[in-house]
């Protein structure tokens, strides 16, 4: 009989809150009538529903304050697929010493060209360490992140890059350009090593730029006033992927 | 994409209501809401399609436990603030809050995303990262522990560790 079957606490939680399969209605509202305490206990439910509507329904009806506004928050959008269009055509060889030799059609920043050839230079100079590659390794990530923030200026993240089979390393403060530089490494399970360089590039703003020299490669570009630079092993698709990566997990506000 | 943008504003007013029970203050709630969209906007193109209403929550949801993991550690009484209250019972009302402020952060959650903004217990697991069984168990601690303190069996401050 619908009269005799068992009701869990959770269907009466479920009638209060409209979950309830139509088939139990029966069997819950003759629980509840033949059991005023169990009655009681979902009346009060019902009433602290009430008294959470009460207090704060009014803050639907109230104006969206501006600085709310959808149109304020929302800085030109971040195209990726444009910035990987200007990757494919602006591709450069980095040269040692004096000049640098360009193939391509979009001419690098002189920012983002000195930049790129420092992370390079840092990336070749501490992969090959078996020892020392970092300076404070992964499991203390959150001081490495606060130290490089104090230290650079700008808020420093190591960005999750699980998704492309890397995990952190850890991380280094380097002199950069025009000021310090934050440096993260990145190993996957066939030891191939990944870095981050960021450092200040005065200039705002700039496409992705492809770089290569020997056997690695990187992708650079500028974002409100940093320099990023992920350096790999020479293979385009792959330094692309781990770019986008780092690029959609940087914050879009900087300095 | 317009639409995206369009859902995300339409949202907008709900979100304020949940961050402000959530936080009991008004300018905290409004700078929730704010990084919310911020990232909501910003990640368009990682919203694969799906619920983009338990998206929006659960964004802010993780934001308002960060920031209450990053509190000071030492215990603290909490400090009920008093929100002008324009409708209801004034009563009533702060009671409710006071209510509230009892509760550890993810039963307080549950608790306002099925009874204030009628989300389904699928939805609020989605939201929270947790089996359905959780939830459940974490709303009827709510609503048990609102039940004391409305019937004033419990003191209104706790410790915070």
């Amino acid at each position: 009989m619908i009269h005799d079957t068992p009701i869990t606490e959770d269907e009466l939680h479920a009638y209060v809150d409209g979950e309830l399969p139509p088939e139990r209605r029966e069997a819950v509202e003759a629980w509840l009538a033949a059991h005023p305490d169990d009655d009681a206990r979902v009346r009060q439910w019902r009433a602290m529903s009430e008294m959470l509507h009460e207090k704060y329904d009014h803050v639907i009806d109230e104006p969206v304050p501006a600085h709310l506004s959808l149109d304020r928050l929302d800085r030109r959008p971040r195209q990726w697929a444009s910035m990987a269009v200007a990757a494919t055509l602006a591709a450069f060889i980095i040269g040692g010493g004096a000049g640098y030799a360009l193939r391509g059609v979009i001419t690098p920043s002189p920012v983002i060209a000195s930049l790129t050839g420092d992370a390079l230079e840092a990336h070749r100079l501490y992969v090959v360490e078996v020892r020392h590659p970092v300076e404070v390794a992964a499991n203390e990530r959150a001081h490495l992140q606060q130290w490089l923030t104090n230290r650079c200026g700008w808020p420093v993240r190591a960005p999750e890059l699980d998704a492309q089979g890397l995990k952190l390393v850890g991380g280094r403060l380097l002199p950069g350009p025009t000021g310090p530089a934050s440096f993260f490494m990145y190993e996957n399970a066939a030891g191939e090593r990944f870095t981050i360089y960021a450092s200040r590039a005065a200039g705002g703003t700039s496409n992705m730029r492809y770089a290569a020299r020997d056997q690695d490669g990187a992708m650079s570009w500028a974002d409100k006033g940093v320099g990023y630079v992920v350096a790999g092993p020479v293979d385009k698709q792959k330094l692309t992927q781990v770019a986008r990566l780092v690029f959609d997990q940087t914050e879009g506000q900087k300095l | 994409m317009t639409d995206f943008r369009d859902s995300v504003e339409s949202m907008i007013p709900a979100l304020r209501r949940y961050a402000r029970a959530l936080t009991r203050d008004i300018d905290l709630a409004d700078d929730l809401v704010q990084d919310t969209l911020v990232r909501a906007l910003r990640s368009e193109k990682l919203f694969l399609g799906g619920d983009l209403r338990a998206w929006l929550y659960t964004i802010l949801t993780n934001l308002n436990r960060n920031r209450r993991r990053s509190l000071a550690r030492r215990p603290v009484l909490t400090e009920l603030h008093d929100t002008p209250e324009p409708s209801g019972t004034e009563a009533e009302g702060r009671d409710i809050t006071r209510a509230l402020a009892t509760l550890p952060d993810e039963q307080r959650a549950v608790l306002l995303l099925v009874a204030l903004e009628g989300l389904s217990y699928r939805d609020v697991a989605e939201i929270q990262g947790v089996p359905m069984g959780t939830v459940m168990s974490r709303l009827a601690r709510a609503r048990a522990q609102i039940r004391s303190v409305l019937d004033g069996e419990r003191p209104v401050l706790r410790r915070i560790k």
